[in-house]
């Protein structure tokens, strides 16, 4: 699984829709690619607001708290063999020309 | 005006919106359709006819699928292979977009004709959803090209549904090894929608041009995808041409059948023989000969022939002589005969005929052999004949045409 933080959010900065058109297209392209070869499996962008609920209590809170960004931004689940090969997959991500970053991590099985 | 856009858009959305959603889910994508139709319908009611109508539709319909992607229970029936694009929200609008594009849409009629020219589906179910899926015709007019009523088309559009669940039959394309064979029966079903409109079944319109348009359009598609523009391709496209060229000149202001002899040329379409003659010169390429080819090549020496009389007619029966010999269709030896006619006397046709056996009950057959037996001199036997042909026939064009003939004998 990918999971993205920082970056630009373009859905929020309609102003500079061309910006966000190009991004768009770049996601397009680089998610179509993993399509092509079969690796693309899913995986959604996340709202940059959202709820916070914890403790026995349950407290409920507003917002992720960690700056915009150290939050997730969104995921994707790709089909690797193996770790590495799931960072090689991830090298054409766009987020990289934005400032943001990706963290892979395998889904446990359980 | 709008009709016309409502019927070649319609088809071409289900096209899209099927292999969008899968050809399992062509029902969610027909009643999307649908939809956006009334709503046009609804939202251009006092003449407030957008400047773009055909984008206006577009916009709704993507609007609508990609709504009915979002809720969760059709996204997961959606299982083909650029289904993870549309399932994440990253990438679902702009891949609807480019599915919506002109290339994109041509590329799923193509996908769509092959689905439903599948060899697992009768001819006759392949024709009907053809006019349904790619045609946008309404059940009842499907019901009125084929004589049948509505209910039974609704009955068989049904079960060929299921057929294609059943069959798992997918919007890919037939692999290199089946496209040849994949490509024929697409070909045929064409040919048949075509020849249904030249001469229609219906008792009351002997020419459906309507059914004939769609064929030819649906045929260009074809010859403008390098997967499919093939030699024979082009020589059905060319044959429909050539027929259709003379449409204008076919019945006359009564709507009575006027035969070749009697044409007015001036009224062939020249632009259409035109056409005829472009689309036969790229026939003619590669090694392989198809009836396509004999046809569209008969047809050809008609179209280009100053008047009956001047007419290579022996051009024609050597064409018609291949043509029988590839196909052994007794309907073509019918045809040899009356060109025989004009070669070697009327006599010859007459004995050539007599020997074609079961079709003594055929309209076609009785009215040829009358019009030999007419041309011959032989006045009683062309009376009895064209007497025979009347029972076989129920379209008002044809019975007019043979009591005018039964008056000269």
């Amino acid at each position: 699984m990918y999971l993205f933080r920082g970056g630009v959010n373009h859905a929020h900065n309609a102003a500079d829709s061309e910006a966000a058109a190009k991004n768009m297209q770049a996601w397009v392209n680089w998610m179509g690619g993993l399509q092509q070869k079969g690796i693309l499996a899913g995986g959604e962008p996340l709202q940059p607001t959202g709820k916070q609920i914890s403790g026995t209590k349950k407290v409920v809170t507003d917002g992720p708290f960690a700056e915009a960004k150290e939050m997730v931004g969104g995921f994707l689940i790709v089909n690797a063999k193996d770790i590495n090969e799931a960072v090689e997959f991830s090298k054409g991500c766009p987020i990289f020309e934005e400032d943001g970053h990706l963290e892979v991590r395998p889904i446990q099985k359980m | 005006m709008v009709d016309h856009l409502f019927r070649h858009e319609s088809g071409k959305m289900v096209a899209v919106l099927t292999r969008v959603f899968g050809f399992a889910n062509i029902e969610q994508a027909e009643d999307i359709v649908q939809d956006t139709l009334l709503k046009a319908l609804e939202a251009w009611k006092w003449g407030k006819i957008p400047d773009n109508p055909q984008a206006w539709l577009y916009k709704t319909a993507k609007n609508k699928a990609i709504d009915l992607i979002r809720r969760e229970k059709l996204k997961y029936k959606i299982e083909h292979e650029f289904a993870p694009l549309l399932k994440s929200e990253y990438t679902l609008v702009p891949s609807m977009n480019e599915m919506f594009r002109e290339n994109e849409i041509k590329d799923s009629q193509l996908r769509m004709m092959f689905a439903c020219c599948h060899p697992s589906i009768t001819i006759e179910s392949q024709l009907t959803l053809v006019l349904k899926t790619l045609c946008g015709l309404s059940t009842k007019e499907i019901g009125n090209a084929f004589l049948a009523n509505e209910d039974t088309i609704q009955k068989r559009l049904y079960r060929t549904k299921e057929k294609i669940r059943e069959e798992h039959i997918s919007l890919d394309y037939p692999g290199a090894d089946n496209m040849p064979a994949r490509l024929d029966t697409v070909l045929k079903a064409l040919y048949l929608l075509f020849n249904e409109g030249y001469n229609s079944s219906h008792p009351e319109k002997l020419i459906r041009e309507d059914l004939c348009e769609e064929a030819i359009r649906l045929t260009i598609l074809l010859t403008e995808n390098p997967k499919t523009n093939l030699p024979h391709t082009n020589a059905l496209l060319a044959l429909m041409c050539y027929h259709t060229s003379r449409f204008g000149a076919r019945l006359d202001d009564k709507g009575y059948m006027v035969l070749l002899k009697d044409q007015d040329r001036t009224q062939w379409n020249k632009f259409l023989i035109e056409r005829g003659n472009y689309y036969l010169n790229f026939a003619a390429a590669g090694n392989g000969i198809h009836e396509y080819h004999i046809e569209a090549a008969i047809a050809s020496v008609h179209a280009n022939a100053k008047s009956y009389e001047r007419t290579d007619w022996e051009m024609i029966l050597q064409l018609y002589t291949n043509l029988f010999n590839r196909t052994q269709s007794p309907v073509v030896a019918i045809n040899r005969c009356i060109v025989l006619g004009e070669v070697k006397g009327y006599d010859a046709a007459i004995a050539e005929l007599e020997q074609i056996k079961g079709f003594a009950n055929n309209c076609y057959y009785n009215t040829s052999l009358g019009e030999m037996h007419l041309k011959a001199g032989h006045k009683k036997e062309a009376a009895n004949y064209f007497q025979k042909a009347l029972e076989f026939t129920s379209s008002h064009a044809e019975i007019e045409l043979i009591t005018r003939k039964l008056r000269l004998c």
